[in-house]
């Protein structure tokens, strides 16, 4: 395991910010949600934040990256900003996906954060495919481009996880496939839903190295990101990692988690890994008390500027309802609202 | 103009645009060394190599996803599902991702992917691969669906298909690989989204496609001989669908009879037949009728199967009961 002594203090400060900005922005988020200021389905990354910024702090530049819907954390750890991803989450016009695709649907091509998708595991297929578009148009090598995609641990009981294990060990594709497995899908635990629970074992159905890492150490996932990814870029070795952490909340915001005991829940807040980062860096003297203030300080002023961003940004205009519709324009694209005539008005009172 | 099968057809026109663009790659099973199911792809692994003829095992899933996949980051993949059948494997990447990525993504990526599949009935392959449900698909905003009925069509159509940067799916049909036709030298890209006169006529519209467009073209020529004349539309593109043309042909001749290779209830013709009744509702000298398959899972049994499909005498009938309904000729 990595150690906290060895790694630079600015570092370490920079991840306790990025995980405290995580933690602040998905409390602020569920509340916005019970205030009705987002709509939809809302999961958030609470208990998940030394996996996201373990994870992004591995992800390099050039790397593209897909993600489940729980995925708010990411995008902030990936650097997209946070009043845009709130934007998104209220359905406003300068959200990162425009206001199309919600909490479940963040993008940002400059980031090169290709999706965060709803259907569990959608986007297993599409990522093992960006891989293999990186692999047809560059070589290996130290600097090459890899793709990681993020998933639950529900997620690798479909058939496309395993179709596309498969595919990425028979082309060799620059591909991490990490399992984020917070012990639950929505309220089924894990050993009761697949026949190989300790999940990174799957892959050797594929001959694909499987990982398993302590997802609450932030400096662990950074380590077991980086050496898969290295594999990936160098090797065309694709790994399945698995992180293992906690889900503090319900599956979504409106999920009170009635099916979790007391005493599971007290073990879940124990290991929560935001207070235990502050806490080891304290002990490591690598922030005091008052530095850890400005820092949780700061997280609270940039959520609320992302809210107050949110609430100022107008909505889509509906005279825009069809200028995504498709990418390349031809005759006849489907433009009616509910209602209107197929022919435009004129066309259907024509007599004979 | 050269005359060549609707097999060679597609296959020249795929080696064509390999050759123009590197980025477009062929994906599916059993494309490359065993040259395809129907061998629409014949030399084209010798040729180009597994890095743009790239063979999949059985994971519809799985391949279409991953050409998705590459089309996100700028590739133009081609995909061959063996039959149309087996799209459902994949619906939920066709539907849920490929069809949706542009508009839920707020238009930062496009996936310029092309899905071909034959589908069609008639040749004893029983109920699971003897399927016509381009409807499935032809319902779906964020996709295009097209048909072609000739050569010449599927030329035009895929390279369309191949230029554009969303997803096209293209049915083709079992029945008119091996059918004949001029197809145009050189590049030949025609529009997605219209439809086409297959053959003038006066007296009543058939609105078709695929390989029932060839079959309404065939019926018109004939019926001239009886003194009828049909207009035939050949629909071409299902996604979009080109309603001005049909019912501008509706307007002039005042009669429509539908001929297609789907179940009846919620088919093509059934929208159709609604597109005509708003856009030329007061030019209709008789309903709008429909020539469609029966509605059963296909038997294999040649006299059941043939008695399921829609085919030439089915039209002629419905034709003739049409104009008849209106007292033509009389």
């Amino acid at each position: 395991m990595p150690e906290l002594d060895t790694e630079a203090p600015d570092v370490l400060r920079g991840y306790y910010q990025q995980m405290t900005l995580v933690r602040a922005f998905e409390l602020r988020a569920a509340e916005m949600y019970t205030r009705a200021k987002i709509g939809g389905y809302c999961h958030l990354n609470l208990g998940e934040e030394a996996t996201v910024v373990g994870l992004m702090a591995a992800l390099g530049p050039q790397d593209y990256l897909f993600t489940s819907y729980r995925e708010h954390g990411y995008a902030l750890a990936r650097g997209l900003d946070p009043g845009r991803v709130m934007a998104e989450l209220f359905g406003k016009a300068a959200g990162v996906s425009g206001g199309w695709g919600g909490s479940m649907h963040l993008f940002d091509t400059s980031a090169r954060l290709l999706g965060g998708y709803g259907v569990v595991g959608g986007q297993i297929p599409p990522a093992t495919g960006a891989a293999l578009a990186v692999a047809y148009r560059s070589d290996p090598g130290p600097d090459a481009e890899a793709v990681m995609c993020l998933m639950g641990d529900g997620a690798t009981n479909i058939g496309a996880f395993h179709e596309s294990l498969n595919l990425a060990a028979i082309w060799h594709l620059p591909i991490v496939y990490v399992v984020v497995n917070n012990g639950l899908g929505m309220g089924t635990p894990v050993e009761a839903a697949s026949g190989e629970p300790e999940l990174f074992r799957r892959g050797c159905a594929y001959r694909m190295p499987g990982v398993r890492v302590d997802g609450n150490n932030v400096l662990a996932v950074r380590a077991a990101a980086s050496a898969a990814l290295a594999a990936a870029r160098e090797e065309r070795q694709p790994t399945l990692l698995e992180a293992t952490c906690g889900r503090l909340r319900g599956h979504s915001v409106v999920d009170p988690a009635r099916y979790r005991s007391r005493e599971e829940n007290e073990r879940l807040r124990a290991l929560d890994p935001v207070p235990m980062f502050r806490s080891r860096l304290i002990e490591a003297g690598v922030l005091d008390l008052a530095a850890a203030s400005t820092i949780e300080a700061g997280a609270e002023e940039v959520v609320s500027a992302a809210v107050a961003f949110a609430e100022e940004s107008p909505p889509p205009a509906v005279d825009e309802l069809f200028v995504h519709g498709y990418a390349t324009l031809v005759p006849n694209m489907p433009d009616l609202l509910p209602g209107e005539p197929i022919l435009g008005v004129e066309g259907v009172i024509g007599q004979r | 103009m050269t005359e060549m099968t609707y097999r060679q057809a597609l296959h020249d026109t795929i080696r064509a645009e390999m050759l123009r663009d590197e980025r477009v790659f062929l994906i599916g099973e059993e494309i490359g060394v065993f040259e395809g199911s129907y061998k629409i792809t014949t030399g084209l692994l010798a040729e180009f190599g597994p890095r743009r003829v790239r063979d999949t095992p059985i994971c519809e899933e799985g391949f279409v996803g991953a050409a998705i996949g590459a089309a996100m980051l700028g590739l133009r993949p081609i995909v061959e599902i063996m039959t149309i059948n087996f799209s459902l494997l994949a619906i939920d990447q066709i539907v849920n991702h490929a069809a949706k990525m542009h508009a839920m993504f707020g238009g930062q990526v496009s996936v310029p992917l092309v899905i071909r599949m034959p589908g069609g009935g008639g040749q004893q392959l029983g109920a699971t691969h003897s399927q016509n449900i381009e409807v499935y698909y032809a319902h779906v905003p964020g996709l295009k669906v097209v048909a072609p009925s000739t050569p010449a069509d599927a030329k035009g159509l895929l390279a369309a298909a191949v230029r554009d940067d969303d997803p096209v799916l293209i049915v083709e049909n079992l029945a008119l690989y091996n059918t004949r036709g001029d197809v145009p030298d050189g590049d030949h890209v025609l529009e997605i989204g219209t439809a086409a006169i297959a053959k003038e006529g006066t007296d009543i519209t058939v609105v078709a496609y695929s390989r029932a467009a060839a079959i309404a073209v065939d019926v018109a020529r004939r019926l001239e001989d009886e003194g009828i004349s049909i207009e035939v539309v050949d629909l071409r593109s299902l996604r979009p669908l080109d309603r001005s043309t049909i019912c501008a042909s509706v307007r002039k001749t005042t009669r429509a009879v539908v001929l297609e290779d789907d179940w009846l209830s919620y088919g093509v013709g059934a929208e159709i037949a609604a597109t005509i009744q708003e856009g030329a509702f007061d030019f209709l000298d008789a309903p709008v009728r429909r020539v469609a398959a029966a509605e059963v899972p296909l038997p294999y049994a040649k006299s059941l199967e043939s008695a399921a499909l829609p085919d030439a005498a089915a039209l002629v009938k419905v034709v003739h009961d049409t104009l008849d309904a209106t007292r033509f000729g009389r």
